[in-house]
């Protein structure tokens, strides 16, 4: 029998193989995949939750529109992220996050 | 929905979700997150939420990775050459990946409502339809589906997104427009730079 929890561990799970990609990984756009992932994971938790949580016989739609919602976020984000990103590859010709250390001093 | 479908697509979401980070090609890693995308929406599907799976495959598998795939393939990345692996990073990864799954996992077995399956938590369409038609405000298209025993989720989803969250749809859309112009301004040459 599948379970709340079955669900919360999936979306655990792939958080925190998104969180290590992030951390892991050196190419900016695979790191934005993986953020990406990160927020599909809490989509599927606020999912899983509005399921469960049965209001009137119906679940509980609030959170199915905060993920609507999220969704939106997320699609905007990566418009405006992978502008960014072709804007820094035009300046340092390379994706790598090594490339960009200004910062660093 | 049976277990053997859950564990499926479970497989397929996080399978391919270790492609997307294990892969060295990034035109590899897109595709196997549009299917880690296409599992999900099947999981969100199986949880009843018919339009949030829809729109997961239309704007994730369909829009999103469309514009990553593009990105790629214009700016022409090659795979990553292993030419130095950062072996602390690595490690560092899978230390915080392993501790954050553990602590979800405890937290999750703890929680009071964890051993809840769906039968458990079953809805009561029926009633509810009948509870919203003795309503004032009963929208007969939804309560005549619910009557019948069909879940009119799309039809759920924009009672509450219009009639509770109407003020965050329009913030929304301005993100939205705010974000179309950013991204032209970003991707603007600019010529004072270039001459």
């Amino acid at each position: 029998m599948i379970t709340l929890s079955h669900y919360l561990i999936v979306s655990g799970l792939l958080f925190a193989l998104g969180l290590a990609g992030v951390v892991a990984r050196r190419n900016i756009i695979i790191i934005y995949m993986c953020l990406e992932m990160m927020l599909s994971a809490a989509n599927l938790t606020l999912v899983a939750f509005s399921r469960f949580h049965v209001l009137a016989g119906l679940p509980d739609y609030s959170a199915q529109a905060l993920v609507f919602f999220t969704i939106t976020v997320a699609a905007a984000e990566v418009a405006v992220g992978l502008a960014i990103i072709v804007a820094l590859y035009r300046s340092k010709q390379s994706v790598e996050v090594e490339s960009v250390t200004k910062l660093q001093g | 929905m049976p277990a053997l479908l859950f564990y499926l697509f479970a497989l397929i979401t996080l399978g391919f979700g270790l492609m997307v980070v294990l892969a060295r090609n990034p035109v590899t890693s897109a595709l196997s997150l549009a299917m880690s995308f296409v599992g999900l929406a099947a999981l969100f599907i199986s949880l009843d939420a018919f339009f949030i799976g829809t729109i997961q495959i239309l704007v994730y598998a369909g829009a999103v990775m469309v514009l990553f795939l593009f990105i790629i393939m214009l700016l022409d990345i090659k795979a990553e050459s292993d030419r130095k692996t950062n072996v602390a990073a690595i490690v560092g990864a899978i230390v915080l990946g392993a501790v954050l799954a553990v602590q979800i996992a405890t937290v999750s077995a703890a929680h009071h409502q964890s051993d809840l399956s769906v039968n458990d938590a079953a809805l009561n369409l029926v009633a509810a339809g009948n509870q919203m038609a003795a309503t004032k405000t009963d929208l007969p298209t939804i309560s005549k589906d619910l009557k019948v025993g069909i879940l009119p989720d799309t039809k759920l989803m924009g009672l509450a997104l219009f009639q509770q969250y109407g003020f965050h749809l329009q913030v929304m859309g301005l993100l939205l427009m705010v974000g179309t112009v950013g991204v032209v301004v970003l991707s603007k040459r600019d010529k004072e730079v270039a001459r």
